[in-house]
């Protein structure tokens, strides 16, 4: 039977829509005002919005309170990306008991990236549990009203757990077989890493379809050539196609700032409309996870052109 | 065997600066091996100490008290006049001198880990002492201290090619090692097998071992 859905992406997913969700990233700061104002700029255009938890290690405002405040202040869902980095499972329960009180209904589980590519390289990583044990014990909390020790919880918890799959993954067996490990364990969605190859993505999601869990597929628009070379970089396996590269490059030598602005707009809504309509048209996914860090305005075009 | 590596000179100078009389000890096992506390460092050592130097001896494995008695027997006046004692061991066999002396310590080295050893000057981290082995359903090889996340139900995304995000894809992902002994053993199953949160609760303390 399926789990009851709480969530308005749940419901979305359930109700049988293709969804898109995009992504804030919160900054080293102690105002909210760049978040509410992302928030804002996305609300009418995605049904949900992850919300980062200390993305490269870099230490930022928090998910959760940023989570909260876009749900509060601007009334967009948010999918509270929660790492097994920073925490132990003493500090992650507590998290959760406060997303579940504050009315958070999506927790992303992640690794997070590893302590070496922080900026403050010299903490300890904790990985007390990983992504799959998180999964158990949101499951535990959800289904049974318990922690992992089986303590009773006050009240019920209402949360839904999505899971990371990498489709540029090199062995993508590996990634596959982990994948379904923790949907067996309990997982309910699935967000993907970005995934430029239409084709890759296609494959990935052909294998996918095994597990009974929608899937929602990223994809990482670019608001100039340095953020296309930045991911080609510095995103483990995700390779950013050459001609894509090329064009933006080539739209950047020419023009002034607006100019520039609005070629790289055509380019990433041509290329990011015939990537989602193929996708839409031909596979199972359940919607798409729009990326646009620092490129917020290009979500609505690009909902709309599809 | 315990990976031991020479603490800088200026450091171990800088702790000794206070004292007039030094005893070297150093061990004639892990630190030995490691070409870090040997006869040939402890004889170097005192060498660049110089005239602090009172006496010296390699004990068989200054972590076994038993051997410490046995070793230091002969030394024990010279050991009395020393004001601290400079250990060319691991922190096992340094602290063992500490209880066992009451004497200032001078660790020389740092304790760096448990590991293999390929050939002088290529050492690797192999275990990290957890208290509950899975090796054997892990294809031989631990992924409490060959992941950089130490995680029971990997990989993570960090994967890349099969490197670790850890140390910029130099390294070879342990899960996909792990994936790769299993699917050779033809044991794949045991890959994906979902590992429940382990118990920590055996690390949360000083660990002992009373048997008897």
């Amino acid at each position: 039977m399926p789990r009851k859905a709480y969530s308005e992406l749940m419901k979305a997913i359930a109700a049988g829509k293709f969804v898109f969700t995009g992504e804030i990233q919160p900054k080293k700061t102690v105002n909210f005002d760049d978040v509410i104002r992302v928030a804002k700029v996305l609300k009418e255009h995605v049904v949900a919005c992850n919300v980062t938890d200390n993305p490269r290690a870099h230490g930022y405002l928090s998910s959760l309170a940023a989570a909260h405040i876009i749900q509060k202040e601007v009334g967009m869902e948010a999918i509270c990306q929660m790492t097994v980095r920073d925490r132990n499972r003493l500090a992650l329960l507590s998290e959760l008991l406060g997303a579940a009180a504050l009315g958070i209904r999506n927790v992303l589980t992640m690794s997070g990236d590893h302590t070496s590519l922080s900026d403050n390289p010299a903490s300890m990583p904790v990985y007390d549990l990983d992504t799959a044990q998180f999964v158990y014990m949101v499951r535990k909390m959800v289904d049974e009203g318990v922690d992992l020790e089986g303590n009773k919880i006050d009240g019920k918890v209402k949360l839904h757990v999505g899971i990371v799959g990498n489709p540029n993954a090199d062995p993508l067996e590996v990634e596959l077989l982990k994948i379904e490990r923790k949907v067996r364990v309990g997982a309910d969605f699935i967000q993907t890493q970005a995934v430029y190859d239409v084709e890759k993505a296609k494959g990935f999601l052909k294998e996918v379809q095994r597990y009974p869990v929608p899937v929602l597929l990223g994809i990482f628009p670019c608001r100039s050539y340095g953020v296309a070379e930045f991911i080609a970089k510095n995103v483990p396996g995700v390779s950013v196609p050459k001609d894509f590269m090329k064009e933006l490059k080539k739209a950047e030598e020419v023009g002034n700032n607006s100019q520039i602005k609005s070629k790289i707009e055509d380019i990433n809504i041509r290329y990011f409309t015939d990537f989602i309509k193929e996708i839409k048209r031909t596979t199972h996914a359940s919607g798409i996870h729009i990326m646009a860090v620092g490129y917020e305005s290009i979500v609505k075009t690009l909902v709309e052109s599809v | 065997m315990i990976i031991t590596k020479p603490k800088a000179p200026k450091k171990i100078l800088e702790m000794m600066r206070p004292y007039k009389r030094i005893f070297i000890v150093g061990c004639g096992t892990c630190s030995t091996t490691c070409q870090t506390g040997g006869e040939e460092q402890v004889e170097e050592m005192a060498k660049r100490v110089g005239m602090k130097v009172i006496g010296k001896a390699v004990v068989e494995s200054p972590c076994d008290l038993r051997l410490v008695k046995r070793d230091l027997g002969k030394s024990k006046q010279l050991l009395n006049k020393a004001d601290a004692l400079l250990i060319l061991s691991c922190g096992a066999g340094a602290q063992v001198l500490a209880e066992h002396t009451g004497k200032v310590i001078i660790p020389g080295l740092d304790t760096v880990f448990i590991g293999k050893i390929e050939r002088i000057g290529r050492l690797y981290e192999r275990c990290r002492a957890c208290a509950d082995c899975i090796i054997f359903e892990t294809g031989g090889i631990c992924p409490i201290v060959r992941c950089s996340k130490g995680l029971l139900n990997g990989p993570c995304g960090g994967m890349a090619n099969g490197k670790c995000e850890a140390g910029g894809h130099t390294r070879d992902c342990a899960w996909v090692l792990i994936y790769n002994a299993l699917r050779q053993q033809g044991r794949l199953e045991l890959f994906t097998k979902f590992r429940p949160p382990m118990d920590r609760s055996n690390k949360a303390q000083p660990q002992e071992v009373v048997s008897r």
